[in-house]
C-alpha cells in the first residue's frame, strides 16, 4: 500500500536505472546514512564501536570483497584470511616506514598491494575451475600466514611476530592506536565502507560486472560473445582483493590494534568470510551487509542475552552460542539457500502486493 | 532486524553491570577451545580464591570482591568484547591468560588506567617498569623459565654443554617465539647448538616435528606450548621414545591434564613451575571448607590439586596482595586502578607472609619497585611420576642468567617505548 512504484514516474534512463527505483526504498536509504553519519558517531561508545559496530563495518568490506570475487565472478576463494593478512602487514609497514603520511592513503595502498598479490594468486583460475581453485587458493591462505610468520622483516624483527599499530591521525584526530576514540575509528571504517559499497554496486551492474556474470554463468558461452575470460578472471580477483587487503588493514589498525598472524588471519576467517556471503547470499551486495550483521552480531547478542542476562555460565553460554548459530546457518539453507538477500528481496515483492495479493 | 539486535544486546547488557562499590576483578577465562584443558582449571582457581577471601575475611580491606567471567576462548578478537564489556564495570586488573590478549591490551590499559598482571606469560620485556607502567609479570616470565631450564640442563650435563643439540619445541605465536632470543643468546655463550621446531596452533596435528626430532636426536627438548598441544607434544615424545628426563616443558606445559593422556609412558617429564605442588598447605583446607564443600566453587569444583589450579590461586593472591598493599597506601579501601599500581609497585610478599597465608613453601619472595616489575625470576623443576600421579619438585629455586636476559628487556623495552612514543619513568 505505501511501498509500491505505482505513481512514481521515471523521466529519463538515468532515473529510470538507479539502484533504488521505489521511493521508499531511496528514502530507507538516505535515512540509513543520515543516522550512520549524523546520529550514531555522537552516542556512540568503546563496546558499541569494539563490538560491534567496528567488527561488522569491517566484515561488511571483506564480504563485499569475497562476493565480488565468488558471488558475481564465480571464483570460489579460501584465500580471504591470507589476503586481509597482506591488506593488515603492508598497512603496518607502511605505516612505521612512513609515519608522516595520512593512514587513510596507508590503508588504500595496503588494498593496492593486495590486489597486487591477489591477482597473482588468481592466475591458476584461468586453468582450473571449482574446488581445484577452491584448494589452489587455500594453498594461498597457507602460504601467506607462514610467510608472515618465518621472514621477521614483515614484522620489523619483534622478539614475539606481533605487530602492533602505532598512533596515526587524520585532521589531528586519532584513528589507529590506544587513543582513538569510539566516534573515530567508527567513521573511519564508515566512511571506507559506503565508498566501497558504492564501487561495489557501480561496478557490478557496469560493463566489468555483466562480464564477471557472464563468466560465472557459463565461461565458454561467456568467451563465445567476446568476454576476454583473462581480463575478466583476473580484474575480478584484483577488485575483490583489493577489498579484502583495507578490510584486513582497517581490522588490525583500527579494530585489533596488535595482531598475530596464526591467529588473526588463520583459516577460520576464510571460512567466516565465505559463510557471511553464502548467508547473506551470493551475488547481492545487500547480501555482503547481512551475512557479516548475521555473523559477527548474533554471536555477541546472544553472549550478552545468556551471560548478562539470565547469568548463565560463560562456558555453558559459549558452547549454546556454537550451537545456535550453526543450527541456524543450517536452517537458513535448508529454508532459503538463495541467503537473507533472498528472503529480504521477498519480503519486499509480497510488500508491494500488501494488503491485496494475488 | 538491524535496529532490533542492538537495541536488544543493549537491554541485556545493561541488566549485566554490576553494584559499582565492589572491588571489580575480572576473570577473562576460556572454557571453551583448544585451550580449555588449562584454561578451566586455572580459571577456577583464581575464581575460588576470591571467593575464599569474602566468604572467610568478608573480602578484603571490608570490600567484597567482584569476579565478573567473561570468556575469550584465547581469541583475540572475543578478547577485545570481553575488555570493552568489563571495562565498563571499572575493573581494577585484568590477567587475560594469553600472551596474544596481552598484546593487545598493553596499549589499550595505558590508556584506561587499568592494571595487567600477567604472571608467567604475556610481554617479557614490561618487568621493565620504566617503560611499562601498568603492566606486572611478577614473579617469572619466559625469558626466565628459557634460562632456568638451560641452567637445570647445564647442571645435568656437569657445566659443559658445548657440542650439545637442544631443540625447542614451540606454540607457532607470540606466546613460543618469545623465548627464542633469549636460547639464542645462551646457545652463544655455552656453545649449544639450538634448533627451533615451530608448532602452528592449536598444535594438534605435531608428527613431522616429532619425526624431525627422530631424525636430528636432540640431545635436550625445550617446549612452550599450551593447551592441546601438551598433550599431543607428550604422547607424540613417548611413541617416539624420547627420554622423558630430557624432555623439560616452560610452566604452561606442565599440569596433570597434559601427561596423564600418555600414561605411564610420560613418567619422568619434567616441567617448570614457580610455585608449589600437591594439596598439602593449610591454604587448600581453607578453601575446602568455606568453598568447595559450601557448594561455592567456581566451574564443575574438581580441579582442586591441580598445577594450574594453584596456578591460577597464586595469582589471585598476588593481586589480592597488591589490593590490600593498595588500601594501606591511598588509606581508604575504595581503590582505583592508578592507587593499585602503587599497590603493586610497593608490593613484597615475604616467606613469612606466605606462611601466614596458608602456603607455606609455596612461591618465591616477592618485591617489586617502580623500575621493576617482573620481580627475581626464580623457578623450579618438577616430575612428573605416572606411577603415584603425581608431581614433585626436584630441585630448589633456580636462578635465571640476568646476564643474558637484562640486556635484551632493555633492548626490546626501549624499542616500544620509541615505537609508542614512552617517555621512561621513575626518575
Amino acid at each position: 500500500m505505501i511501498y509500491r512504484e505505482a505513481g512514481d514516474f521515471k523521466t529519463s534512463y538515468r532515473s529510470d536505472g538507479q539502484t533504488f527505483p521505489i521511493r521508499l526504498d531511496r528514502w530507507g536509504y538516505y535515512a540509513v546514512l543520515a543516522v550512520a553519519f549524523g546520529v550514531l558517531p555522537f552516542v556512540i561508545d568503546d563496546y558499541w564501536a569494539n563490538a560491534v559496530f567496528v567488527p561488522f563495518l569491517i566484515y561488511a568490506i571483506a564480504a563485499l570483497g569475497l562476493n565480488i570475487l565468488t558471488g558475481y565472478a564465480g571464483q570460489v576463494s579460501l584465500g580471504t584470511g591470507g589476503f586481509m593478512a597482506v591488506g593488515a602487514y603492508a598497512v603496518y609497514k607502511l605505516m612505521t616506514a612512513f609515519p608522516d603520511i595520512s593512514v587513510m592513503i596507508h590503508i588504500l595502498l595496503a588494498g593496492g598491494i593486495t590486489a597486487g598479490v591477489g591477482v597473482l594468486f588468481g592466475l591458476p583460475s584461468l586453468r582450473i575451475k571449482g574446488f581445484y581453485l577452491a584448494v589452489a587458493t587455500l594453498a594461498a591462505q597457507f602460504f601467506l600466514v607462514w610467510l608472515f610468520n618465518k621472514v621477521p622483516w614483515f614484522y620489523n624483527n619483534s622478539a614475539s611476530g606481533q605487530i602492533t599499530a602505532p598512533t596515526r591521525t587524520v585532521l589531528d584526530i586519532a584513528v589507529t592506536g590506544p587513543t582513538a576514540t569510539a566516534p573515530a575509528k567508527y567513521l573511519t571504517c564508515l566512511v571506507f565502507v559506503v565508498a566501497l559499497a558504492w564501487v561495489a554496486r557501480n561496478l557490478t551492474r557496469g560493463t566489468i560486472g555483466r562480464k564477471w556474470m557472464a563468466i560465472r554463468d557459463m565461461d565458454i558461452a561467456a568467451e563465445i560473445i567476446g568476454v576476454n575470460p583473462l581480463a575478466a578472471k583476473l580484474s575480478a580477483f584484483a577488485v575483490s582483493s583489493f577489498f579484502i587487503g583495507i578490510a584486513g588493514a582497517l581490522l588490525f589498525a583500527v579494530y585489533l590494534g596488535a595482531a598475530e598472524v596464526g591467529e588473526a588471519f588463520g583459516i577460520n576467517k576464510s571460512f567466516l568470510v565465505l559463510f557471511m556471503i553464502i548467508i547473506g547470499g551470493l551475488g547481492s551486495i545487500f547480501g555482503s551487509f547481512a551475512g557479516a550483521a548475521f555473523l559477527v552480531l548474533l554471536p555477541v547478542l546472544l553472549k550478552n542475552t545468556l551471560v548478562g542476562g539470565f547469568g548463565w555460565p560463560t562456558d555453558l553460554a559459549a558452547h549454546i552460542e556454537l550451537m545456535v548459530v550453526g543450527a541456524l546457518i543450517v536452517t537458513f539453507l535448508i529454508v532459503e539457500p538463495h541467503g537473507l538477500a533472498r528472503l529480504w528481496q521477498l519480503a519486499k515483492e509480497k510488500l508491494r502486493l500488501w494488503p491485496f495479493p494475488h | 532486524m538491524k535496529t532490533t539486535v542492538p537495541a536488544l544486546a543493549a537491554a541485556m547488557l545493561m541488566a549485566a553491570s554490576p553494584v559499582m562499590a565492589d572491588l571489580v576483578v575480572p576473570n577473562m577465562s576460556y572454557r571453551t577451545g583448544p585451550y580449555a584443558a588449562n584454561g578451566i582449571p586455572y580459571a577456577d582457581g583464581f575464581a575460588d580464591y576470591f571467593t575464599l577471601l569474602n566468604e572467610r575475611d568478608g573480602g578484603i580491606g571490608g570490600q567484597l570482591i567482584q569476579v565478573p567471567e567473561c570468556e575469550t576462548a584465547y581469541n583475540t578478537e572475543k578478547g577485545v568484547e570481553c575488555y570493552e564489556s568489563l571495562k565498563s564495570q571499572d575493573p581494577l586488573v585484568l590477567n587475560p591468560l594469553s600472551t596474544g590478549i596481552t598484546y593487545q591490551l598493553i596499549p589499550k590499559v595505558s590508556v584506561d588506567d587499568i592494571v595487567l598482571y600477567t604472571p608467567g606469560y604475556g610481554r617479557t620485556s614490561a618487568k621493565n617498569g620504566e617503560v611499562f607502567e601498568w603492566v606486572f609479570n611478577a614473579p617469572a616470565n619466559y625469558w626466565d623459565g628459557a634460562s632456568v631450564a638451560v641452567s637445570h640442563i647445564l647442571d645435568q650435563e656437569g657445566g659443559d654443554l658445548s657440542g650439545k643439540k637442544i631443540a625447542l619445541v614451540y606454540h607457532n605465536s607470540a606466546y613460543g617465539k618469545e623465548p627464542i632470543r633469549t636460547l639464542q643468546g645462551l646457545s652463544e655463550k655455552h656453545g649449544f647448538d639450538l634448533l627451533e621446531i615451530p608448532v602452528d596452533a592449536p598444535g594438534q596435528e605435531q608428527k613431522s616435528q616429532w619425526l624431525q626430532i627422530r631424525r636430528e636426536k636432540p640431545d635436550y627438548v625445550i617446549m612452550y606450548a599450551w593447551g592441546v598441544m601438551n598433550q599431543v607434544a607428550i604422547q607424540e615424545a613417548v611413541n617416539i621414545r624420547f627420554p622423558m628426563d630430557k624432555f623439560i616443558g616452560i610452566w604452561w606445559s606442565g599440569s596433570e591434564n597434559d601427561v596423564t593422556p600418555a600414561g605411564a609412558g610420560a613418567d619422568g617429564y619434567k616441567s617448570l613451575t614457580f610455585h608449589g605442588v600437591g594439596q598439602d598447605y593449610p591454604l587448600y583446607d581453607d578453601l575446602r571448607t568455606h568453598v568447595i564443600d559450601a557448594g561455592k566453587a567456581a566451574g564443575a569444583g574438581d580441579q582442586m590439586g591441580n598445577v594450574i589450579y594453584s596456578r591460577g590461586v597464586y595469582a589471585a593472591l598476588v593481586i589480592a596482595e597488591a589490593i590490600a598493599k593498595a588500601q594501606e597506601l591511598a588509606g581508604t579501601p575504595e581503590i582505583d586502578g592508578a592507587q593499585l599500581r602503587d599497590g603493586f609497585e610497593a608490593l613484597e610478599i615475604t616467606p613469612e607472609r606466605m606462611a601466614e597465608l596458608g602456603l607455606p613453601d609455596f612461591g618465591q619472595p616477592i618485591a617489586l619497585s617502580c623500575d621493576n616489575h617482573g620481580g627475581a625470576g626464580l623457578a623450579r623443576i618438577q616430575q612428573w611420576d605416572a606411577g603415584a600421579g603425581e608431581w614433585s619438585l626436584i630441585t630448589d629455586w633456580i636462578e635465571p642468567d640476568a646476564e643474558i636476559l637484562q640486556p635484551l628487556i632493555d633492548e626490546d623495552s626501549t624499542a616500544y617505548a620509541q615505537e609508542a612514543g614512552i617517555e621512561p619513568r621513575c626518575n
